[in-house]
């Protein structure tokens, strides 16, 4: 009998504030967090608004003792950390991150039965701190002088400077925080390293190598070469810099007028659980996991040529075969929708391609309007959203300011029965990820 | 019932050579990849040698216009192509129509690439004001558009090296990369080897790539002095398991296995090379530093692939040696990794320890960083099909706590013993990620 994988708990720190409750929230209500950019002087990019965190410290998310540590924290690793806290809380589960440090009370699961499966991205090192090294190895010219920078700039750094910002460190600091021994892993795929992470972490438990993970993703690009490289990869426009002052006003997901994409900031993580363990703690279960896919898109790497996407479609056809489904038992489909033509529309070529006429009937959740693009942190909001509409049986409001190809235009949230959600995202390097989240009531 | 799961190509490209057989033959000859940094000018670095890739081409590996393609890609997403090409061409899967796009997957644990450090630390410091002590946005913004170059910036991105090769190859299947430091490409394996066994895939392409011989990435080991810095001496200065051992040299390159799944191999007539047996993966959940004691982590993730390939390893096989022949060491010539490592092998194997083979290449290869786990792999396949294994070079003082048979300086012909049927390759990441395979004979 196979293990089948529920998932339990959920964490999320999103523009919207900390808290899932916070995230949800703000996508029933219709709001948008992509607002004008505070964190630095965004008058140089072309793009001036962005999903920001606001009112977020990981201070408050790590235990006394290891509040030090958050010194050699990147911001991403903070998100981390502060979604794991609440998907444990929430999940009910006793670690020995929820513990007093001295305490002896047993926890939930012994470590060895623990994973941990966040997905990151290309960090940035923090500006001030490497330029402030950068200046005192500067040569005549005004330019790091590298003979300087060897023999005294870098000892400006702190000796831990590279462990701040090795994409491992966003799990890292999550396993040692609560105790996680089993397998742990961090998957680096841009946009669809969220998904691949939550298919990760249910394979480590279907197959009996742990009986929990805490799961999922974080990213910040609310940075200087943050803003660089998103903007580079083809995800920004130019909202903000004419009358748009929020994301719903020039985001217009899966329209092929679409030309505006926004930065953000955010990742969630979720606790998957082995289902008869979850329910032998008589915890709630938000949704059941009954199939993961994924695929590549085998083209040439960073182009967003509109044309329908061969892998993304691959994914969402392996996850249905997972789940034993077909397209028509899905009830709405949770997709990453940029508000970029070109991503959207090879997104949405291949929906249409697996869904058929179906495709233009289905609610379509997006978080693009939203809350922005996070990159690595995208999908495991994605995630996130859709084990809330199974939870609530509720799609969000939907703010496409376009005219979306896919059913996506504007509206209110609704109830709805939903059996089963299809959460779908293609990434920056063709890798593209699906699953299916199902009532846990069916079996 | 878990389908078996075998290697049927494999490629890399190292700082000892191009291929397998030239740099299997300078392994077990204790050649050395050792020089001065020659990527950029390191002279006044605390470590400004490394072991580096020479006289490569990536038009060696496959027609110039497909070289072409990939023009923009990172060294060593170029490494890993090359590396991919030579695996796909041994496992017969180099011609078109000659696997199912879907069912082939790939998963790699390959690394970011090198940045364009002139224009990146220029630009920071167009926008840096003295006074307040702040990068301001405007400056910084005006002059990073102006001088990085889309392709650099985006060719960074960890995943690139995936999504070249997945083009190169046309592989449509489930497709990852996981960046878990030094572990990462021993993961990638484990994976795909598990995707295979639970049929999301017949064939894998797994394994890793990476350089940071650039100067941020030699930055950041030389702060955290994890490298050796006996400047006198590149060639002599990865002494793993040796007493004056004084930290890694940093190396480069890809290792690429393709996996599949043995029905698979067998009806399209392909040949195994090995299985592979078993994988663990564990974390130490310790500290972002430093290594749990008694590498409690490594046990368990040793444990855990033995026991999958079901091998007791307290349980002496012929002529009362260990039932695992060889070790493939993370031994990364670390004061605290090879002092660490030793100890979790005489914790799992008791009192067989002494009898296993246990030899880190890393002596004369360097450290791969996330692709020496693949390449300790095929380290892993050839010592199964010649009987030879590979020596730890420049170990001349052994390590009072690194008393095990490290293979001293010269490598070891273990045919007259029964050869060498079962390996384990064990790799160890900061910040606590262990994975160790088993791969077997077939």
């Amino acid at each position: 009998m196979a293990r089948s994988v529920v998932i339990t708990g959920l964490g999320v720190v999103s523009p919207f504030g900390a808290g899932a409750a916070a995230f949800w929230q703000g996508l029933v209500e219709g709001k948008s967090a992509v607002v004008p950019i505070t964190r630095f002087d965004p008058s140089g990019f072309a793009c001036r608004l962005g999903g920001e965190v606001t009112g977020f410290s990981a201070k408050d998310s790590v235990p006394k003792h290891y509040r030090k540590a958050v010194k050699v924290m990147a911001r991403d690793i903070e998100l981390a950390v502060g979604a794991a806290k609440e998907a444990c809380e929430d999940a009910k589960l006793v670690t020995r991150g929820t513990l007093a440090e001295d305490s002896t009370d047993p926890t939930t699961y012994p470590g060895a039965r623990m994973g941990c499966h966040i997905g990151a991205g290309l960090i940035s090192a923090e500006s001030d701190e490497l330029t402030a090294a950068f200046a005192t190895a500067r040569g005549e010219d005004g330019a790091v002088d590298l003979s300087a920078w060897g023999s005294r700039g870098m000892e400006n750094l702190t000796p831990l400077w590279m462990l701040k910002y090795l994409p491992n460190m966003l799990a890292c600091h999550v396993t040692i925080i609560h105790g996680c021994e089993g397998p742990s892993n961090t998957i680096t795929c841009a946009e669809a390293s969220g998904l691949l992470s939550v298919a990760e972490s249910a394979r480590v438990i279907e197959r009996g190598a742990a009986d929990i993970c805490f799961s999922g993703s974080a990213e910040s690009k609310l940075s200087l070469m943050g803003m660089v490289r998103t903007q580079y990869a083809g995800r920004l426009g130019t909202a903000g810099t004419g009358e748009a002052t929020s994301g719903g006003q020039c985001v217009k997901a899966f329209d092929p007028a679409g030309a505006c994409g926004a930065p953000a900031e955010g990742g969630a993580i979720l606790i998957l659980e082995e289902a008869a363990s979850a329910a032998r703690r008589g915890v709630p279960v938000y949704a059941r996991i009954s199939g993961t896919g994924a695929g590549h898109s085998a083209r040439r790497p960073y182009e967003g040529d509109g044309q329908p996407d061969l892998g993304l479609q691959a994914a969402i056809e392996n996850a249905l075969d997972d789940a034993g489904l077909t397209p028509a038992d899905i009830d709405a489909l949770v997709l990453m929708g940029t508000g970029v033509a070109g991503i959207d529309l090879a997104e949405a070529g291949a929906v249409s391609a697996v869904f058929g006429a179906k495709a233009a009937t289905l609610p379509v959740v997006t978080l693009g309007a939203a809350i922005g693009n996070t990159m690595a942190g995208n999908a495991s909001l994605l995630a996130a959203a859709g084990a809330l509409c199974v939870r609530h049986q509720r799609v969000p409001a939907r703010l496409n300011a376009g005219s979306p190809v896919l059913a996506g235009a504007k509206g209110d949230s609704a109830a709805m029965k939903i059996k089963h959600v299809l959460v779908a995202t293609s990434s920056l390097g063709g890798q593209n990820a699906a699953a299916v989240l199902s009532d846990p009531g069916l079996q | 019932m878990s389908r078996k799961v075998v290697i049927t190509g494999m490629g890399w490209i190292t700082p000892l050579g191009h291929d397998v057989l030239t740099v299997w033959d300078a392994l077990l000859k204790g050649q050395c990849g050792m020089g001065a940094v020659e990527r950029f000018d390191a002279r006044s670095f605390r470590t400004n040698f490394a072991s580096q890739v020479k006289g490569f081409n990536l038009k060696n590996f496959m027609p110039a216009g497909d070289a072409e393609s990939h023009a923009d890609a990172t060294m060593s997403s170029k490494f890993a192509l090359a590396a991919a090409r030579q695996a796909v061409r041994q496992a017969g899967l180099d011609k078109s129509g000659s696997f199912n796009p879907r069912r082939f997957g790939i998963y790699l644990g390959a690394g970011e690439g090198a940045m364009d450090f002139a224009n990146y630390s220029a630009s920071h410091l167009a926008g840096w004001n003295e006074q307040t002590r702040r990068v301001e946005g405007k400056p910084f913004a005006q002059a990073a558009l102006q001088r990085l170059t889309v392709p650099c910036e985006t060719e960074q991105e960890p995943n690139l090296t995936v999504s070249h090769v997945a083009w190169d190859l046309g592989i449509r299947g489930p497709a990852s990369n996981c960046m878990t430091a030094c572990a990462a490409s021993t993961q990638a394996i484990g994976e795909a080897l598990e995707l295979i066994r639970r049929g999301d895939a017949d064939v894998m392409l797994a394994g890793g790539a990476h350089s940071m011989i650039h100067p941020l990435g030699m930055t950041g080991f030389i702060r955290l002095t994890a490298m050796s810095q006996r400047r006198d001496d590149p060639q002599t200065a990865a002494r793993p398991f040796d007493a004056t051992r004084d930290g890694f040299v940093m190396g480069e390159g890809a290792a690429m296995v393709v996996l599949e799944s043995e029905d698979h191999a067998k009806a399209r007539g392909a040949t195994p090379l090995a299985e592979v047996a078993g994988y663990g993966s564990t974390a130490d959940a310790f500290r972002i530093t430093d290594i749990a004691p008694e590498h409690r982590g490594a046990q368990e993730s040793i444990k855990a692939a033995l026991r999958q390939a079901g091998v007791d390893p307290r349980e002496p096989g012929a002529g009362g040696r260990s039932s695992v022949h060889y070790f493939c060491a993370h031994g990364t010539g670390t004061k605290e990794n090879d002092k660490l490592e030793t100890a979790a092998v005489k914790a799992v194997f008791g009192p067989l320890a002494p009898s296993v083979p246990f030899s880190s290449v890393k002596s004369m290869l360097g450290h791969l960083i996330q692709a020496a786990g693949a390449a300790g792999a095929i380290v892993c396949v050839q010592a199964i099909r010649t009987g030879w294994v590979p020596p730890t070079i420049n170990l001349h003082h052994p390590d009072p706590l690194c008393d095990l048979d490290h293979v001293p300086n010269v490598a070891r012909d273990l045919n007259p013993v029964g050869g060498v049927r079962v390996c384990l390759n064990n790799s160890a990441g900061f910040g606590g990620q262990n994975d160790t395979i088993c791969i077997r004979a077939v």
